[in-house]
């Protein structure tokens, strides 16, 4: 018996592609956020918020995925700013040929900012690069404050968790100490913002660190 | 659960390098799963077998290397295990640490039957 050594990523087709996804972004100056969560933590909402804070010539696109359904990309066509839907037929995340195939007639050079919904999936789509800058994940307080420790992956490889329906702790037994102390424990150093998309609490944090990081990002490119 | 999704990923590793050992018979591949790789070893290797079953790679055995998180001290240096997601360097208590292994998800290598 022979063994022959091979050393190579799993999934090296996948970063091959990312890396020329990333690339690209960094040639146009586009800043690509991932956004990563469970069904129902409030992925869209956030966008939904989002998209409209912003003035209506930002250059911003959004990609969108979910098993079925064009549900999503409909509610956030609607503030005008390039939308798509990724039906995944099944699979239960993204991966960078997707985005690939669906930014395919964009041009990016259009554009300075694109966001990607992710599946709503807390484990699959931690194994796939999309070429983005930062992966970024919800947590929302209906969940439990231990998903982090449950689910260590997504957020050691996420740069900031977004603490979502806040306004709701009243009435559920959710410990944002808690949460916050088992995502520090996973991940030193991830940044941590509470918000609620119902009334708005806490997204001028996130509408700030979307602009500093972003404005980071172009600093990263023009050095 | 993608584990099947990796578990065809693998194969398409086995089938390229096959391509570049013409005639070579492959026994097993040996693959190393991190910790935090996001992938189960027991969905994997079912996954695995579910794909090479009355396929060409029905005799390819999969052997799972599990790998746990291993954190490195930014203060001192040290580097510790990681059970329980426990990143608080046991050394000198600082905070500040990194992983440096418990991210795998790597095809180490391909056993090969000799002529």
């Amino acid at each position: 018996m022979t063994r022959v050594a091979v050393e190579q990523k799993v999934l090296s087709e996948n970063q091959r592609i990312a890396a020329e996804l990333r690339e690209r972004f960094r040639q146009n100056n586009v800043f690509c956020l991932n956004l990563i969560s469970s069904p129902g933590s409030g992925k869209t909402s956030l966008l939904e918020r989002t998209l409209e804070a912003f003035p209506r010539d930002m250059r911003v696109a959004v990609l969108t995925g979910d098993i079925q359904t064009e549900n999503d990309a409909r509610r956030l066509a609607r503030f005008g700013f390039p939308t798509r839907q990724i039906t995944t037929g099944g699979t239960c995340h993204l991966d960078a040929r997707m985005i690939e195939k669906y930014l395919a007639d964009w041009s990016l050079a259009d554009l300075n900012l694109l966001l990607i919904e992710n599946v709503g999936n807390l484990v699959c789509p931690s194994s796939y690069d999309l070429g983005e800058h930062a992966k970024i994940v919800l947590l929302s307080v209906t969940e439990g404050d231990d998903k982090p420790l449950k689910y260590p992956s997504i957020f050691a490889k996420s740069e900031l968790m977004v603490l979502n329906k806040v306004d709701l702790l009243p009435y559920v037994p959710f410990s944002v100490q808690q949460a916050r102390e088992n995502a520090l424990r996973v991940h030193p150093g991830i940044e941590i913002i509470e918000v609620s998309c119902t009334t708005g609490q806490g997204l001028d944090n996130w509408m700030a660190w979307l602009q500093s990081r972003h404005e980071q990002a172009l600093t990263a490119v023009s050095a | 659960m993608h584990e099947l999704s990796i578990a065809a990923a693998i194969l398409d590793r086995v089938a390229a390098e096959a391509a570049r050992h013409a005639g070579a018979r492959f026994t097993k591949v040996g693959v190393r799963v991190g910790e935090l790789s996001g992938i189960d070893p027991e969905a994997l290797s079912f996954g695995f077998q579910a794909l090479v079953m009355e396929s060409e790679w029905e005799r390819l055995a999969l052997e799972i290397e599990y790998c746990p998180r291993v954190q490195r001290c930014r203060q001192c240096a040290h580097e510790f295990p990681s059970p329980n997601c426990e990143t608080v360097c046991p050394k000198c208590s600082a905070q500040d640490t990194v992983s440096v292994a418990g991210e795998e998800l790597d095809i180490a290598y391909i056993e090969v039957e000799d002529e």
